[in-house]
């Protein structure tokens, strides 16, 4: 195991009778993109704001850098940048202004310059920040996020409200930090996202930990695959493969072993003249993992209530 | 020595954002002459009697207005800027930086107390220029005195309002609310010979601005023999002050309220 960038024990956070982080555990290594992917109101945005300092935990230990981020030292201040969901930069100031307000802040800054291309603002340094676009905006923040050169970078929903264009350059610039050597903790409710950025996931639901792992690996701790077809009416599809009908009246099965059982499917159909309509066979995406890992969820509490 | 450097290089910042927005910056420069000018076409033509003396309308204005400038500079800007910066999230921003939060301040404060300061100059001048109002001179020092225990006291306040303000959308209401009214009843746009019943001027008593516009009164006296200073006054603003400070230190907060 490589060195801990931050480390979490039985994490908490109570709002009054809410809970809203219900006992986490995380440990994240020096170079890792770690994403915390989970639903609006997940605990995400709470979890990471009691690391990066923002706010108080009701309980549980938590080391980042080897500090304490509830004692506001300016040592840990000093190696971090955050991220915030919010802009909240002056409209006024420049590009190169703005970084370099926060550059002076941090005493081993990085060079203005090396800060503005790595973000892909160097055209827009003379220009004043009421005057950039929404993804301009959204750049600058995570100008200003590097701005003392930090060991690790807090990036809260790097991409809400980009158009596709946007977030395919915010994805190459956030690549971009992982070639810098940065250990970077994302929360985004993009799964796409988390999967094409990050080394290791977190799905946080209702405040817990559901699963933690590489985006391959979640996708393969589940079924492999997934064969859907359109059977024709009355036909007796084989029991053992495990299929449903959907509302759209596709079958469906997730499997483990998709040679062996195509070949079951293909060799009934053969045998029965049946013709495999609209047959299609995919991989599993993340966004199937994390829809079934929040739907059980909810199914839970359901039944539990 | 770092942090005062950096505390320096706050004001900068400041300074430019002021700078950038020619609007805002023509309008806080024009605010208390457009007052000054007004007043002294209503009122200020005859002489006011103050009860303790007799002067002209425009001499009593001068010191009024430079009042009005602390309470706008100071309260005023200072609480609606927080607010603003508190739910736009500048201020959660700057707090995830090693930058220390008295140095942030200094900053916002000390720029507030400068430009104060510019304005109340360029009120005086234009009330010599274009009313042959007396600049004060032995009574100098008090002026001055005055109109820092002001500043404390007023920016204190400022940020206590804002701390106890839950959005930028309650903040204009709520601080306009909080001092207008002060200011109508505490001999800054109305002289005191207008007839303001005596029940009224006990309640402006207990608040600071009266105690403010009184002190900034007897600095401007061009008949005072002393040195000019309030102290009974400058004490009640003070307190005022103090107790704003205590607001603030217990309530502000950094972070937009949910």
């Amino acid at each position: 195991m490589g060195e801990a960038v931050i480390e979490v024990r039985g994490l908490r956070k109570r709002y009054g009778e809410l809970e809203a982080v219900r006992g986490v555990d995380l440990r994240i290594e020096r170079g890792e993109v770690f994403a915390l992917l989970g639903p609006n109101g997940a605990g995400k945005t709470t979890t990471v704001e009691i690391l990066e300092g923002h706010r108080d935990r009701s309980a549980g230990d938590v080391s980042v850098l080897g500090y304490d981020p509830g004692r506001h030292e300016v040592a840990l201040k000093e190696r971090t940048g955050v991220v915030l969901q919010q802009t909240g930069l002056e409209p006024y100031l420049t590009v190169a202004e703005t970084v370099d307000m926060f550059r002076g802040y941090y005493p081993r800054p990085l060079p203005l310059d090396e800060i503005l291309e790595v973000v892909g603002l160097k055209e827009q340094r003379d220009q004043r920040v009421r005057r950039l676009s929404g993804g301009q905006q959204r750049r600058l923040d995570v100008a200003v996020g590097l701005a003392g050169d930090p060991e690790l970078l807090f990036l809260d929903e790097p991409t809400t409200g980009f158009d596709p264009t946007a977030r395919r350059g915010a994805w190459a610039m956030i690549r971009n930090l992982r070639e810098l050597g940065k250990t970077v903790l994302l929360t985004t409710h993009y799964l796409d996202e988390a999967q094409a950025l990050a080394d290791r996931v977190a799905i946080m639901v209702r405040g817990e930990i559901v699963a933690e792992d590489t985006p391959a690996g979640l996708v393969a701790a589940d079924a492999d695959a997934v064969i859907r077809f359109r059977a024709p009416e009355g036909a007796a599809v084989p029991e053992n493969l495990g299929f449903g009908e959907r509302e759209d009246g596709l079958m469906e099965a997730r499997t483990t072993d998709l040679t062996r059982d195509l070949h079951t499917l293909t060799s009934w159909a053969l045998d029965e003249g049946v013709v495999l309509e609209d047959l299609t066979v995919s991989r599993l995406s993340l966004e199937d993992v994390f829809l079934r890992l929040t739907d059980e969820d909810e199914d839970e509490s359901e039944e539990a209530s | 020595m770092r942090a005062i450097g950096l505390a320096l290089r706050q004001l900068k910042y400041e300074e430019r954002s002021f700078r950038r927005n020619p609007a805002a910056a023509f309008f806080t420069i024009a605010f208390p002459l457009i007052f000054l000018v007004i007043l002294n076409v209503i009122f200020g033509g005859g002489e006011i009697d103050t009860g303790e003396r007799v002067i002209s309308g425009a001499t009593f204005y001068v010191p009024a207005i430079a009042a009005l400038t602390v309470v706008n500079s100071c309260y005023t800007s200072v609480a609606m800027s927080w607010v603003f910066n508190r739910d736009q999230g500048v201020l959660k921003r700057i707090r995830g930086a090693p930058l220390p939060a008295w140095a942030f301040l200094f900053g916002r404060i000390a720029y507030t107390v400068i430009l104060m300061i510019v304005l109340t100059v360029i009120v005086v001048a234009f009330g010599r220029i274009f009313y042959d109002v007396d600049i004060p001179g032995t009574t100098l020092p008090a002026v001055l005195v005055t109109l820092a225990v002001g500043a404390f006291a007023f920016c204190a306040l400022g940020l206590a309002v804002a701390s106890l303000v839950p959005n930028a959308d309650a903040a204009p209401a709520v601080v306009n609310a909080s001092i207008l009214p002060l200011l109508f009843i505490s001999d800054v746009f109305i002289p005191p010979d207008a007839g303001t019943p005596a029940w009224v001027e006990h309640v402006s008593s207990i608040f600071p601005v009266r105690h403010l516009s009184e002190a900034l009164q007897t600095g401007f006296n061009p008949f005072e023999t002393g040195a000019g200073f309030e102290p009974v006054h400058l004490g009640v603003i003070a307190a005022w002050g103090v107790a704003g400070l205590i607001v603030t230190l217990r309530f502000s907060s950094w972070e937009p309220r949910v």
